[in-house]
């Protein structure tokens, strides 16, 4: 990262945080927003990508800027850890058309968290091939809507068919607490997987 | 066992996952260009141009305010990269007004993506702004980890620390 302007780890901009990436992942309306909002430092922000030609990397706009654009919503929060490293939690947007995103957001990301509504399990499974397929460690997290689930974390793991080290655990997307034992879930589980030795 | 299972369980989810980009058949490809032009959100925006009466971003399009321009002349800026002015103050006369307003919210570390939801410009056009203010020395930017960065024990078990602490 030898460009103008970078920070290369000395001189003035050596104090600057670093950035890792927590991706919130799951069919729309399962509570993504509402997880981010129960952890995040800030009230969740909202921001949206334009996807263009560019974006996808096949030409350049220049002369057909009114074909323009694609706008996808995108909501994230912080949580600062120390001087310096900051965590952002992205929720990304749950449908496959959006797929194109997802690239940038998984790049470099520590993990994810699937959320799951037993309701309809299957708006899960898009984002759980993704992670499976790229390698990002994630963990299920079945969001308990009415506070309770008719279902156990074993047959959940069942029905999405997930290797058994991946982490299912029943949450509350509203509840602080419950967010970040979802976090601290997945990042036990990215630690197991760093060092299998020390995994129990 | 387990791994077949596993492969099972991929082959039936398919099912519900189809043209992911990432198998880079001819459905993805098509699935894009049948969309673009299409203004798609998921949940509603509260600046959105649905809501009466509520302030709406500029009415402008989105690459208006970069001259056109979709790309940055900084490579590897990410959503995710930490950006901070390294100017003691800013002079609004002498910069665009984007310029200046990035350059505001900078006199401490803050995220592309933060940035681009504070001023309410698209990702993709604050990281064109961003860019020419990194190649002019206005601004220092700190890229996320990379893939290819393996995170560091000490690294996570500070992101656990920091959770725990919430």
């Amino acid at each position: 990262m030898a460009s103008a302007g970078y920070d290369n780890g000395t001189g003035p901009g050596a104090n600057i945080p670093v950035a890792v990436k927590i991706l919130v992942a799951g069919g729309f309306g399962v509570g993504k927003t509402t997880l981010v909002r129960a952890v995040s430092e800030i009230a969740p922000l909202h921001t949206e990508e334009v996807m263009t030609e560019a974006s996808m990397g096949v030409d350049d706009l220049g002369g057909v800027e009114d074909k323009a654009t694609t706008t996808v919503a995108l909501d994230f929060g912080r949580i600062t850890v120390n001087k310096e490293v900051v965590l952002y939690l992205f929720g990304t947007p749950g449908q496959g058309r959006f797929w194109f995103m997802w690239d940038e957001l998984a790049e470099g990301a520590l993990g994810a968290v699937v959320l799951a509504d037993t309701r309809r399990l299957d708006t899960c499974f898009p984002a759980v091939d993704f992670f499976e397929h790229r390698g990002i460690p994630f963990t299920v997290a079945v969001n308990r809507f009415d506070g309770s689930c008719a279902y156990t974390t074993e047959e959940v793991r069942a029905a999405v068919d997930i290797s058994t080290d991946v982490p299912v655990i029943m949450a509350d997307a509203r509840e602080r607490e419950s967010g970040k034992d979802v976090l601290l879930a997945l990042i036990g589980h990215v630690l197991r997987r760093r060092s299998p030795v020390l995994s129990g | 066992m387990r791994h077949g299972g596993h492969r099972r369980g991929a082959a039936h989810r398919a099912v519900y996952a189809r043209g992911q980009p990432w198998e880079r058949g001819d459905a993805a490809q098509n699935t894009r260009h049948r969309r673009r032009g299409q203004a798609v959100k998921e949940g509603g925006h509260p600046g959105g141009t649905m809501n009466p009466g509520v302030p709406t971003g500029p009415l402008v399009r989105p690459y208006t305010m970069t001259g056109g321009r979709t790309r940055t002349s900084a490579t590897g800026l990410d959503m995710a990269s930490i950006v901070v002015s390294t100017r003691e103050y800013v002079d609004g006369d002498s910069l665009e007004p984007e310029h200046a307003a990035i350059l505001q919210l900078c006199d401490t570390p803050i995220s592309v993506a933060e940035l681009s939801g504070r001023l309410d410009i698209p990702i993709t056009v604050a990281k064109v702004l961003i860019g020419d203010l990194t190649a002019k020395g206005d601004l220092l930017a700190q890229a996320p980890l990379t893939t290819t960065d393996i995170p560091e024990m000490n690294l996570l078990q500070a992101v656990l620390d920091g959770i725990r602490r919430l």
